[in-house]
């Protein structure tokens, strides 16, 4: 394979990252605080708030119903609007944030879900605020499983930013398409998914060990 | 809301009682007046009166015992003592304050003057024993180094000094409701609350826990709340009992007098799961209705109070010249109290004839012993 194609191999590789990691960031910056509200908005829970739960439940559903390369071009003048222009690696964040928004919403919320409710209830008899309880109990609780949540969905986004090729994106991704299938290069498209493949692997086995090292549920001598 | 006006409520009295009354309220750490607490129906299961019309007062210092069987309204009751649910009608007086009254802030700040402790413990597996016991020390904004301080403190006080860094996972069931125990002191709180504490743990570490809460109840004053459907732990701690059941205090007052005279069926019958009321198999299966020559009648005798029946039988050979047999005994302490009961054989003569039974009885009866004649043994 000639350098020239090694760069854009590597320069695509560098515009995943870039892509996948701000949006992860972004994700989870709205998705942590959206999850943790559907985890503890229901009738009787501490921000017990049925209807906005029932309402941010249908918005997240819908969001997540959506396919994402739809997405990617329904909301054109919105990622134009933030982001000043439609085309490129930045403008791709803004799809791929909203997409990932939702889905680490709801596994947050299943993390945070797995929380003994006894705990809880720990908190708030020793006087614990419900925020106290969110930061004190909840969260550090359930750090497993929200690093798992997390790594999950990096992975989902390292499959999403593929498309984003069709509003000029770049990345892996649009490489293959764009020299594995339309210039007839498979060496080119065996190298991106080799790349893929290899990124998963890192951030899944990542992943992995940290959930694994702050797991002192199960840790015996 | 101080004493003087939660006397308010209930019916109108005059001031010279209202003052003796205060005087009384205030040796009151936590007073239930005229509470009720029913749910609501919801989803069309049907609503629940978990309590109804409770008044009682546990005395300040005390360890007072709340058993029941499950269902009966403990945790409920419980609850509402630190302020996790609102009665439907009434107040809880905890430390002279309305504390069914409280909300938000003022509330947070009041419950951290009420420990408590649970059956599963509920640590958080993400913290050390140490950091678990900091916890409520950090949520009430103490400072870290004093924190430490608290800590180390409480840890040496409920004995696992070594167990600082330790993870819950790497503990036993008696070193998590240890810390716990720690935990729920943290804040220095007037009363603690047990919550069927030692219901997960096995005899022996439920002995030393109980030891334990005696120890802290004798030495910082704190009044403890006990609340259980394990008699043996009333029987081992407490020195006053209430006896809730179906949402209602069926009995309560000092333990030696609800045990050694109980009124109620549900107290009858967790007396006889330390007692026992059944006779040995051996025994009941040789028990037939008709006398027999040379046989025994058999009379089973409730023992109830300090030294009751010690030398009873002694003195019933001695004043009708029987030779009395002892078929079984089982006598308990409750509140320094002696519970039990006697199984007496009463030799027949050759005749058969039952008039040494008939003169038993009569002694018995004469002594204020209540007595069964269960029948004969050959």
């Amino acid at each position: 394979m000639s350098p020239d194609l090694i760069n854009l191999i590597v320069q695509a590789t560098f515009e995943t990252l870039y892509m996948v990691g701000i949006a992860a960031l972004l994700g989870t910056v709205f998705g942590l605080p959206l999850g943790v509200f559907l985890a503890t908005s229901r009738k009787g829970e501490l921000f017990a708030a049925p209807l906005v739960n029932r309402v941010l439940g249908i918005i997240v559903n819908a969001t997540r119903s959506t396919p994402f390369i739809i997405l990617v071009v329904a909301i054109i003048p919105f990622t134009r609007l933030v982001a000043g222009t439609s085309i490129g690696s930045t403008a791709a964040i803004v799809p791929l944030t909203i997409a990932s928004a939702p889905f680490i919403a709801r596994l947050v919320e299943a993390a945070i879900r797995e929380v003994d409710g006894g705990l809880i209830e720990t908190a708030s008899s020793f006087g614990a605020s419900p925020l106290q309880i969110v930061f004190k109990v909840l969260i550090p609780e359930a750090l497993p499983g929200l690093l798992l949540a997390l790594t999950l969905a990096v992975v989902s986004l390292l499959g999403y930013s593929a498309m984003v090729g069709a509003v000029g994106g770049g990345g892996l991704g649009d490489l293959g398409i764009r020299y594995g299938y339309q210039r007839f290069m498979p060496e080119m498209m065996l190298a991106v998914v080799v790349v893929l493949i290899a990124l998963v692997q890192l951030v899944q086995s990542a992943g992995d060990y940290l959930a694994r090292r702050v797991n002192r549920r199960l840790r015996q001598h | 809301m101080n004493a003087h006006q939660s006397l308010a409520i209930g019916q109108p009295i005059e001031r010279f009682e209202a003052i003796s009354r205060a005087a009384v309220e205030s040796e009151a750490m936590v007073r239930f007046a005229g509470i009720s607490k029913t749910y609501p129906a919801y989803r069309g299961k049907p609503g629940v009166n978990a309590l109804e019309n409770i008044d009682f007062a546990i005395p300040r210092g005390s360890i007072t015992g709340v058993i029941g069987r499950s269902g009966a309204g403990k945790s409920s009751l419980v609850r509402l003592i630190n302020g996790l649910e609102k009665p439907t009608t009434g107040h809880v007086i905890v430390d002279g304050r309305d504390i069914s009254a409280l909300a938000g802030r003022e509330l947070r700040l009041a419950q951290r003057s009420i420990g408590m402790i649970f059956q599963h413990f509920n640590l958080l597996s993400s913290r050390t024993a140490a950091d678990n016991i900091a916890l409520p020390l950090e949520i009430a904004g103490w400072a870290k180094a004093d924190i430490k301080t608290r800590v180390a403190e409480l840890l040496a006080l409920v004995g696992i000094a070594d167990k600082h860094d330790r993870y819950p996972s790497e503990l036993s069931g008696g070193q998590k409701q240890r810390v716990g125990i720690a935990r729920a002191l943290a804040t220095r709180p007037s009363v603690l609350l047990s919550d069927e504490a030692t219901s997960a743990l096995d005899p022996q570490t439920t002995r030393a826990i109980l030891d334990l809460l005696a120890n802290i109840n004798r030495e910082l004053g704190v009044t403890i709340v006990l609340i259980t459907h394990e008699m043996s732990v009333v029987r081992q701690l407490a020195k006053e009992v209430v006896v809730l059941d179906a949402g209602r205090v069926v009995e309560s007052g000092h333990v030696a007098d609800i045990f050694t005279h109980p009124k109620h069926p549900i107290t009858q019958s967790f007396l006889a799961e330390v007692i026992g009321d059944s006779l040995p198999v051996s025994l009941a299966s040789r028990i037939v209705a008709e006398p027999s020559a040379g046989g025994q009648a058999v009379i089973r005798l409730q023992v109830r109070g300090a030294g009751a029946g010690d030398t009873l039988v002694v003195r019933l050979a001695r004043e009708l010249g029987l030779d009395v047999s002892l078929l079984s005994a089982r006598i308990d302490e409750i509140g320094g109290q002696h519970v039990g009961s006697l199984v007496l054989g009463i030799p027949l003569g050759s005749s058969g004839r039952d008039d040494a039974a008939t003169r038993t009885l009569a002694f018995l009866s004469q002594h204020q012993f209540p007595a069964e004649h269960l029948g004969y043994v050959a």
